[in-house]
């Protein structure tokens, strides 16, 4: 019998986003866009030996009720922009940006990223995400339609295509941008002719420290999985349950075969949130803290009008769940992913309030779901290396409640006993992404 | 403001263009010594046809290695997204806390169009060239709104209500241009300078225009003090025209400096024929354009310095945007001889006394286009 090695968790920190979870009225939360919050929560992920840091993105700041969304964190910069100064404050800890692959062309974006990739030796990555609506796209000269006369062939015009399959050939081009100079040094030129993009040409960059910069995807519909399976090093996935993890985790390695790939050569990083206390009741109690400042009073009532999808501002937040049903047809949210089923969810929480006597606030509070790890620092470190040890996951997407400074407590009293463990690295062995992802280098493909 | 002398402060800038070159080290060295040179800013020039990394990547990468310097990539705007391209160089403006500018170009060639191949480049190159600054000119307008887009004091934190934005504060542009719409806001809350510095190579008629309405730094490829002048005084002029303040617009002569040869091998004196017309590193896209030519300065760093002095002295100029043929050789002359130079003699600054580029420039931090008009988003 062949003993598996002990698998070791990949760890990234996320930059806290522009949703509830992120608490900004709380005394040591500081500016979401100044440069030094972006610097210490690099240096600190870095101290903690953490494979890479993640900033998300949205093209369009979002709206409730035709208006802009005003309860939650707005503004963020610009992903790539932001890494390449960080590759000034930081040595070894990979950058990850996510740039939609909608709403950009190509040859820009391959340029942008080899360019990150040698501006940080080695350290660049890039979560492809595909929102595509028309709502974001009026910001765009593309606009929000695939199918638009805006391809270079009328022959093209008519054949569609979904933001999925734009993504993946996006990224197959991106592909032989990188590969288009030689190992050696020596550029050729390069024509990629397909549904989606006819260019041809010669690409400026030279090939990367790491040949192509490590490629990330987060979506959850089975061609995204498909996607994934084919085309990236690494999954982010909000599956932050064991068994859901697990049914995830499966799935998607199942598909690697198909392409010849096996199951190490993709990552399966969970977004995960975290509560630590010197007791479990501390951090029970803390984490209860947490939700009740991440939903606010306007926040409930807004939480709720999401899945009613009507106005419902004449509620209070302190009374009970309306009686009335959702709208499944609402378009009075921009900017979000809806949840599932409305009328369901629905039915749900008016029950749960029944139940337990919860007001609208409280049953929001109550709903909406815990933190992914809450205890002491000892049993955090078990619970995230079990979910490891039993393909849950292969590692986390951390994301801290607080900026900048919400990493500071897992990475000086968690990390520890991750390695005490053995089940995290006590130094960066090499000096790339992808050496700490443990992902092999690119073959050249000439 | 005003020099010891009462004649306007003189500007310094420099290329940082090299040939090929794909590391950050040698970027961040020769922008630290054009620091030490305090000089107001430095360039990067970049086209998707040139050798070389995304430039504005670059000196976001030489942002937190230096402290007070200007920090100005070229980013071209024609195939590129608007929306994107004010996010990005807002989002220098936020890293380098209000050091950033933005050299706007256009992209002429069909080589560049086939790496997008979503548009060609015009077979009649005069009307195209004409047709591609006017939406470069749209671009730099919608630019402007989209970093107006959030009102300075949006952001509020307020407890009671639960609001972290006052929304009142957050406008939509709604631009329509001739190519492209956008509707805003800015993902990107307003950039320290209010606006980042725009900056337009002027010297070609279609462009010429677009710098006298958007630019707050205009260059221009002049051989002599008297065309300089009249250049000047004709952006000058059409900015008026635009309803702009002409004193916010600054005019830099751009040169292409050749120190190599020392003092000795000097052509005699700057007042004989010392220019030619030499390639320009890094600039335009696609080589063949006649704007991607530049006069060239050739001889020593205590001439150059009399060269600067005279045509700043006789209202020439506002200052000099200098390209090194050989940067690292170049700038190091240019700071500790030329610039030197001017120091001792008072003209230039021997120290930042502010910390943004559009003080260093002498510029205003803009008025918010939108705050006058009240709060209706
Ligand atoms: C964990 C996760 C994170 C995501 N982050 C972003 C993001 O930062 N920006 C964005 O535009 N879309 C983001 N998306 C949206 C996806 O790109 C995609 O549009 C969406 O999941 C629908 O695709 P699917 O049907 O394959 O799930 C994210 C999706 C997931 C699952």
């Amino acid at each position: 019998m062949t003993v598996r090695p002990r698998k070791e968790i990949h760890l990234a920190a996320h930059f806290p986003g522009v949703n509830n979870t992120t608490v900004w009225a709380d005394p040591r939360a500081k500016s979401q866009i100044e440069f030094a919050s972006f610097e210490h929560l690099a240096r600190t992920a870095e101290r903690g030996l953490f494979d890479f840091f993640f900033l998300a993105e949205g093209l369009r700041l979002r709206e409730h009720k035709g208006r802009i969304h005003d309860l939650d964190v707005v503004g963020r910069p610009e992903s790539l922009t932001v890494l390449s100064a960080l590759a000034a404050v930081t040595e070894r800890l990979g950058l990850a940006a996510t740039v939609n692959a909608t709403f950009n062309e190509p040859y820009e974006l391959a340029r942008r990223l080899a360019s990150l990739d040698h501006l940080s030796g080695g350290r660049a990555a890039w979560n492809v995400v595909t929102s595509s609506d028309a709502f974001t796209g009026e910001n765009f000269r593309r606009g929000g339609c695939l199918d638009r006369a805006d391809l270079p062939h009328s022959r093209l015009r008519s054949s569609g295509g979904t933001p999925i399959t734009r993504a993946a050939e996006f990224v197959a081009t991106a592909r032989e941008l990188w590969d288009s100079w030689t190992p050696e040094g020596l550029p050729r030129p390069f024509a990629h002719r397909g549904r989606h993009f006819d260019i041809a040409g010669e690409f400026t960059v030279p090939r990367s420290p790491q040949g192509h910069p490590v490629v990330i995807q987060a979506g959850d519909s089975p061609p995204g999985r498909e996607f994934a399976a084919s085309a990236a090093d690494v999954v982010f996935t909000r599956h932050g349950t064991l068994e859901e993890g697990r049914a995830f985790y499966a799935d998607v390695k199942g598909r690697l075969a198909t392409y010849g790939r096996a199951p190490e050569d993709l990552k399966i990083m969970p977004g995960v949130t975290f509560v630590l206390g010197d007791t479990v009741a501390e951090a029970q109690e803390r984490a209860a803290e947490i939700r009740r400042r991440q939903i606010s009073p306007q926040n409930a009532i807004l939480t709720l009008e999401q899945i009613w999808g009507v106005d419902l501002s004449s509620y209070d937040p302190d009374g009970p769940l309306p009686d009335i049903d959702p709208d499944p047809e609402s378009t009075m949210v921009q900017g979000r992913v809806r949840v599932g089923d409305p009328l369901a969810v629905a039915e749900k929480w008016r029950t749960l309030s029944r139940e337990k006597g919860l007001s609208i606030r409280q049953t929001v509070i109550e709903a909406s779901g815990r933190q992914s790890f809450i205890g002491t620092p000892d049993t955090v470190a078990a619970e995230l290396d079990e979910f490891v040890r039993t393909d849950a996951a292969d590692g986390f997407i951390l994301v801290p409640h607080l900026t900048p400074g919400g990493l500071d407590e897992f990475v000086d009293r968690v990390v520890p006993l991750l390695q005490e463990r053995g089940a995290f690295r006590t130094e960066y062995t090499g000096t790339t992404l992808r050496s700490h992802l443990g992902l092999a280098q690119p073959v050249w493909k000439g | 403001m005003t020099a010891p002398h009462g004649r306007a402060l003189l500007h310094l800038a420099a290329a940082l263009d090299q040939q090929a070159a794909y590391d950050a080290a040698s970027h961040v060295e020769l922008a630290q010594l054009a620091e030490r040179g305090a000089l107001d800013f430095v360039t990067l020039g970049d086209s998707f046809a040139r050798p070389g990394l995304d430039g504005l990547g670059v000196l976001s990468r030489v942002a937190p290695a230096t402290g007070r310097i200007g920090l100005v990539p070229t980013v071209t705007v024609t195939h590129t997204e608007p929306f994107h391209v004010q996010a990005a160089v807002a989002t220098l403006d936020w890293v380098s806390r209000g050091r950033a500018g933005w050299r706007i170009d256009v992209s002429t060639t069909e080589r560049e169009a086939r790496l997008f191949g979503r548009r060609h480049a015009s077979p009649e190159p005069s009307a195209s060239l004409h047709a591609l600054w006017q939406e470069a000119g749209e671009v730099a307008d919608v630019a402007g709104r989209l970093w107006d887009s959030w009102q300075d004091d949006a952001e509020i934190r307020d407890e009671a209500t639960g609001r972290f934005i006052d929304r009142d504060k957050l406008h939509y542009v709604d631009f329509e241009g001739a190519t492209f719409s956008v509707k805003g806001p800015s993902i990107v809350p307003r950039p320290p300078q209010g606006h980042p510095v725009r900056v337009v190579d002027a010297t070609d008629g279609p462009a010429r225009r677009i710098a006298a309405r958007y630019a707050d730094v205009a260059l221009v490829r002049v051989t002599g003090p008297a065309q300089a002048r009249a250049l000047r005084d004709e952006l000058r002029h059409t900015a008026a025209e635009f309803g702009r303040s002409p004193d916010d617009l600054r005019v830099l002569v751009g040169l292409t400096v050749d120190l190599g040869d020392g003092e000795c091998a000097a052509e005699p004196g700057w007042r004989s024929p010392l220019f030619e017309r030499s390639r320009e590193l890094g600039g335009g896209g696609g080589g063949s354009r006649q704007s991607a030519q530049g006069p060239l300065y050739r001889g020593g760093p205590v001439d150059l310095a009399e060269l600067i002095a005279a045509w700043h002295g006789a209202d020439a100029a506002d200052g000099f945007h200098l390209t090194p043929v050989e940067p690292r050789r170049d700038l190091e002359r240019l700071v500790n001889g030329t610039v030197a130079l001017l120091q001792h003699r008072g003209l230039f600054r021997t120290f930042y006394p502010g910390s943004t580029l559009r003080e260093h420039l002498g510029l205003a931090r803009p008025a918010n286009q939108y705050a006058v008009a009240g709060g209706a988003s």
